[in-house]
């Protein structure tokens, strides 16, 4: 593994990244109310009186979410705790109603656990998690739909958030990357969290710090919600270099939470130093410890749906495909989904290789997806068995594949209606044969007296005359024969 | 433990509640008061002991995810002190 | 004998026997109140339209026999449960506009049983005092006076509102809440009866909170018997209150008559505290020779960490409060002062919207919170109200219930104890420790002090066993037989 440095003035500089991954919950309901979870919504729509922090109003937890942030922390190969508290989290502000956040401190629902990531060269490595706790989403501030006020929906307030920490294993930003897509990657199959960071449904704080090699890690500071992996890899970027300008100077980097600005590609300070927190933790004294029972978590484990290492080590086993293209199936369930339906009782890496190739190629061309594709897994599966059964030969399916991403028709369909069907008659092949011989004798000469190269150019010779239907084996084996 | 008027004034600000100097001053002997009284619980011995933080001794009961709170806009806003169209206003925030 | 002589009980029997009926009963009390409340401030916000229409279908359900033993019966809502469409405002300014959408489970279920409200009663602001002075609409005065003196003196509190309105006569019961005290001395103050249930029996779900992990809401009324009754509707499990319990409610007035014969009781040797006023000494021994002679065992207990509770609870309650208050910010209910900025418009509002007890309560309750003071001061109370905890479960494996004092002395002069907020915490005393150990706790009417001023006992007990507490509560009222009344009552 190549070890991604930075060359300041005074040497070289290695990075120390942790994330902090917001994830919002999938469910119907709010963590502790009734209301609707859902993106979007009428302003103040998706509000109980509990969201809203009324006076009297009392939170009362969401079985669901609990649940997946264990299924999550499954999924994470983590520690479940079967005891964890609720604490609150006091700050003022505009869109946090209750002037505090419901969240867990000291005794989280999830502990340690390790997320495995895959690097450009093919090297794995281990990010380790520091923990996962549940907590609630914030409403949202308007700064810019009142020329003198800022304007407030409380819609997300007490939308279910897990927030999943690292450790500060990561080193580069692609590293970063990487984590990041794989933790998406885990929720989304989880169907934990849609992972979708356009909507905000999944962003990242960033901690980050630089040190000299071999020295113990130095300030670091915290970029705040970074909202696409790309960002995040900028972001760092961004801010070791930064970071290393200040060491260099002989100044000192100071603990601070900073903003990424995507437009100038440079991170900026974000609170002034009077507003110093002061959260004032304290275990939330309206909601009782969460307790869960080990065979609950059990259950829950024994109906997780297989994670994308498993399923990538499976595919190399079942299916015998290479470790790089399993990779690329299980990218998301869909595609597995989608390979495994092509692959079932079919030869799996022609399957891989149709997938991979023209059919990821189609869809890239036609702007589709797996979903919207012209191209159902059946559909492909259908062409695979007509190659397999010796219907069509393989020149012949990649012109038939094309006519089903224009069409949609299934491929016996289009074989039938175009007559597609492969030629094994040996008395047609036999015929074809003399008649391209006959009509090239000089060719003919020229290959008697040695130009072997010239076989091919009869078999194509036969092929055209055939309009590709011909077997190629066939066709070989009758032209060697009437060759001499 | 005793509390500065400087302290008095932090606490103040952590608990957006302004306060004026006079105000400090009684504050601060207030609250020395009070925080004198308490002063007595360092005498007792807590070793081991585990911190007692709720008022019932139970597990936290769960509730089936369902719909069933919102859509009460109009509710929710009713007692706003200020508002534009549906959604709650308060001083421009500069960010 | 006037209508407003009657207990709770013995209305009940008259309403459904016919004899009265609801609008008669509520109207003879909205005078009393008309009468009686400029006086006594008892009332933030009387409410008699709104009660002449419930005595109204208080009546229909009595005509058509759907009616419960509270249909009909005129009480006074303490003005931290949020009532639908009455403003509620929790003795505070900063929510003197506050018109609440919902109503709170305990004053919906006193509703749904008939019950009629006369108005939202007076309190120490979000519930915090001793005397009802913190108040935002002016202090209560009680209706007793010191024999051959017209000083004024405090109702106790913080449901001073709810004790002075059924010890005049303005309402037959009130709700109250109680948090280190609440229910318990402010009846001892006014010659009443009020319980805190065990923590976990009444919601609170719609009671503006105070501290979470204390408040609990309980009646109050003139004998044991109608707190019984109050009780048996506002107790009961409720989904929307995590910490309410899931415990079968029993009817407690059947544990009226079970007797004390047999029943151990507890005398804290630790509540003997030095300097205690020797009349209340005197009332507590003669309660334990009342509950001996009706053949309980008397049994000499030890509680040894009561002596902190006030301690740990000035720390726990404000802690807690400083939290709970942070939503009155301006923002989406309650008053608002202008600012320059979201911060400005913040901290002016919350100072000119929290009296000077709240604010002190909210300044150490973020003092003793905030980093590096957390350990020194929460973490440690918090293991000291664990041994609070402790001492009643050792004590509880001894004794069936334990006798103590209410409060340190009888009702005190308006502007008396107010020189510093500690001596006023100190009326909690006796009642705190119960609090933090979530146990039910009573108090009763026993007696009067040598200046004609009631004084209570207090009786605990374990957890969800309110009916022994009855039982034995109901017992010092039957032997104290006290039957005096204030000078100020509507008659």
């Amino acid at each position: 593994m190549a070890t991604y440095t930075l060359e300041g003035r005074t040497g070289t500089w290695e990075i120390v990244v942790g994330l902090e991954i917001h994830a919002q919950v999938i469910s119907e309901s709010k963590l502790f109310s009734g209301a609707s979870a859902t993106y979007g919504g009428a302003p103040n729509d998706h509000v109980s009186f509990v969201d809203a922090g009324f006076p009297g109003m009392l939170p009362v937890i969401n079985a669901e979410c609990v649940a997946q942030a264990v299924r999550t922390g499954l999924g994470l190969k983590a520690q479940i705790n079967l005891e964890s508290r609720f604490d609150r989290k006091n700050y003022f502000y505009a869109d946090l109603p209750n002037g505090y956040q419901i969240s867990q401190f000291q005794m989280p629902i999830v502990g340690t656990g390790t997320v495995e990531i895959e690097l450009q060269d093919g090297t794995i490595k281990h990010i380790g998690i520091t923990r996962l706790h549940l907590e609630q989403d914030a409403g949202k501030s308007m700064h810019d739909q009142h020329p003198a006020k800022s304007v407030i929906d409380l819609n997300r307030a007490g939308v279910a958030l897990m927030e999943i920490v690292s450790e500060p294993d990561i080193r580069s930003p692609e590293e970063a990357g990487a984590y990041l897509r794989k933790i998406r990657q885990i929720v989304r199959y989880l169907g934990t969290c849609d992972g979708n960071m356009e909507e905000g449904s999944m962003r990242a704080d960033v901690n980050v710090s630089v040190r000299k090699a071999g020295e113990p890690f130095r300030t670091r500071c915290e970029i705040k919600n970074v909202n696409s992996v790309r960002f995040v890899m900028h972001a760092i970027e961004a801010e070791a270099i930064r970071q290393i300008e200040v060491w260099e100077q002989g100044g000192e980097v100071v603990q601070e939470t900073r903003l990424y600005d995507p437009s100038k590609g440079e991170t900026r300070s974000m609170r002034s130093k009077e507003d110093a927190h002061d959260y004032r933790y304290f275990p939330e004294p309206d909601l009782l410890p969460l307790i869960i029972e080990q065979s609950w978590v059990d259950e829950l484990k024994a109906k997780l749906p297989e994670l994308p290492d498993e399923k990538r080590a499976r595919f190399c086993a079942e299916y015998g495909i290479p470790f790089y293209d399993a990779g690329v199936l299980v990218a998301d369930q869909t595609t597995a989904d989608f390979y495994e339906t092509v692959a079932k009782g079919r030869d799996g890496k022609l399957a891989a290789n149709w997938i991979t190739g023209d059919f990821f190629a189609a869809l890239n061309r036609t702007g589709a997806s797996i979903e919207t594709s012209p191209v159902s897994a059946a559909a492909l599966g259908q062409l695979l068995d007509l190659i397999a059964d010796k219907t069509i030969n393989g020149r012949i399916a990649k012109d038939v594949f094309e006519e089903m991403v224009e069409t949609g028709a299934m491929p016996a369909e289009i074989v039938e209606k175009k007559g597609l069907r492969q030629v094994t008659d040996t008395g047609a092949i036999d015929e074809a044969v003399t008649k391209v011989l006959a009509d090239n004798q000089d060719k003919v000469a020229e290959y008697k007296s040695g130009k072997d190269k010239l076989f091919g150019f009869f078999v194509g010779q036969v092929m055209k005359a055939m309009q590709g239907k011909g077997n190629p084996a066939l066709v070989n084996e009758a032209v060697k024969k009437q060759l001499g | 433990m005793s509390l500065d008027a400087a302290t008095v004034r932090r606490i103040a600000r952590l608990a957006r509640i302004r306060v004026d100097d006079a105000e400090v001053e009684t504050l601060q002997s207030e609250l020395n008061a009070i925080l004198g009284y308490v002063e007595q619980l360092a005498e007792v011995n807590v070793e081991g002991i585990t911190p007692l933080s709720g008022g019932a001794q139970m597990a936290l009961r769960h509730r089936p995810d369902q719909l069933s709170d919102g859509g009460i806009a109009e509710q929710i806003l009713a007692n706003a002190p200020d508002r534009v169209g549906n959604f709650f206003a308060v001083p421009k925030v500069v960010e | 004998m006037s209508l407003l002589n009657l207990t709770l009980a013995q209305a009940s029997k008259a309403l459904h026997a016919g004899e009265v009926s609801a609008t008669e009963l509520t109207t003879a009390y909205i005078k009393a109140v008309e009468e009686l409340n400029p006086r006594l401030n008892a009332f933030i916000t009387p409410t008699p339209e709104l009660a002449l229409a419930q005595a109204r279908d208080a009546d229909a359900r009595l005509k058509s026999g759907t009616a419960t033993p509270l249909t009909g019966i005129p009480i006074a809502m303490k003005d931290l449960f949020c009532t639908a469409g009455v403003r509620t405002t929790a003795a505070s300014k900063i929510l003197s506009p506050f018109v609440p959408p919902y109503e709170s489970t305990v004053s919906a279920k006193l509703k749904a049983a008939g019950a009629v409200t006369l108005g939202k009663a007076n309190l120490d602001e979000f519930a915090m005092g001793s005397s009802n002075i913190t108040s935002a609409y002016g202090p209560v005065e009680n209706p007793w006076k010191r024999t051959g003196s017209d000083a004024k003196l405090v109702p106790g509190g913080s449901s001073g509102g709810s004790a002075a309105a059924v010890a005049a006569r303005l309402a037959l019961a009130a709700t109250g809440t109680d948090t280190g005290g609440s229910i318990r001395q402010p009846a001892a103050f006014t010659g009443i009866a009020g319980i805190k249930p065990t923590y976990g029996r009444c919601s609170r779900y719609g009671i503006v909170a105070f501290a979470s992990s204390l408040d609990q809401a309980g009646p109050m009324a003139r004998t044991v018997e109608d707190n019984a009754m109050l009780l048996n509707v506002m107790a009961g499990f409720d989904e929307k209150d995590s910490t309410s319990a899931n415990v079968a409610v029993p009817d407690f007035t059947q544990a009226l008559t079970r007797g004390v014969a047999g029943k151990r009781i507890g005398i804290p040797r630790e509540y003997r505290l030095d300097g205690t006023n020797p009349e209340i000494l005197a009332l507590w021994d003669q309660g334990i020779a009342w509950l001996r002679e009706a053949g309980a065992e008397v049994i000499d207990i030890s509680l040894p960490h009561t002596k902190y509770g006030l301690a740990v609870y000035y720390i726990v309650a404000p802690a807690e409060a400083s939290s709970n208050l942070a939503r009155y910010d301006g923002v989406r209910f309650g008053a608002r002062e202008d600012g320059h900025d979201l911060i400005d418009m913040y901290e002016r509002t919350r100072a000119a919207g929290f009296g000077p007890e709240v604010k002190r309560r909210i300044m150490i309750g973020t003092y003793v919170l905030s980093h590096g003071y957390y350990d020194a001061y929460y973490l440690k109370a918090q293991k000291v109200r664990a041994l609070i905890l402790r001492d009643f479960q050792q004590a509880f494996t001894q004794v069936d219930a334990i006798l103590t004092p209410t409060a340190p002395s009888a009702a005190f002069g308006l502007g008396e104890k107010m020189d510093d907020p500690v001596t006023m915490y100190l009326n909690d005393v006796f009642t705190v420790p119960a609090s933090l150990a979530g146990v039910p706790a009573m108090s009763v009417p026993a007696g009067l002090s040598s200046e004609g001023l009631p004084l209570g006992l207090q009786i605990i007990g374990r957890h969800f066993d309110e009916e022994t507490v009855f039982a034995v509560s109901a017992a010092i009222e039957k032997a104290a037989g006290f039957n005096a009344l204030p000078e100020l009552r509507a008659k």
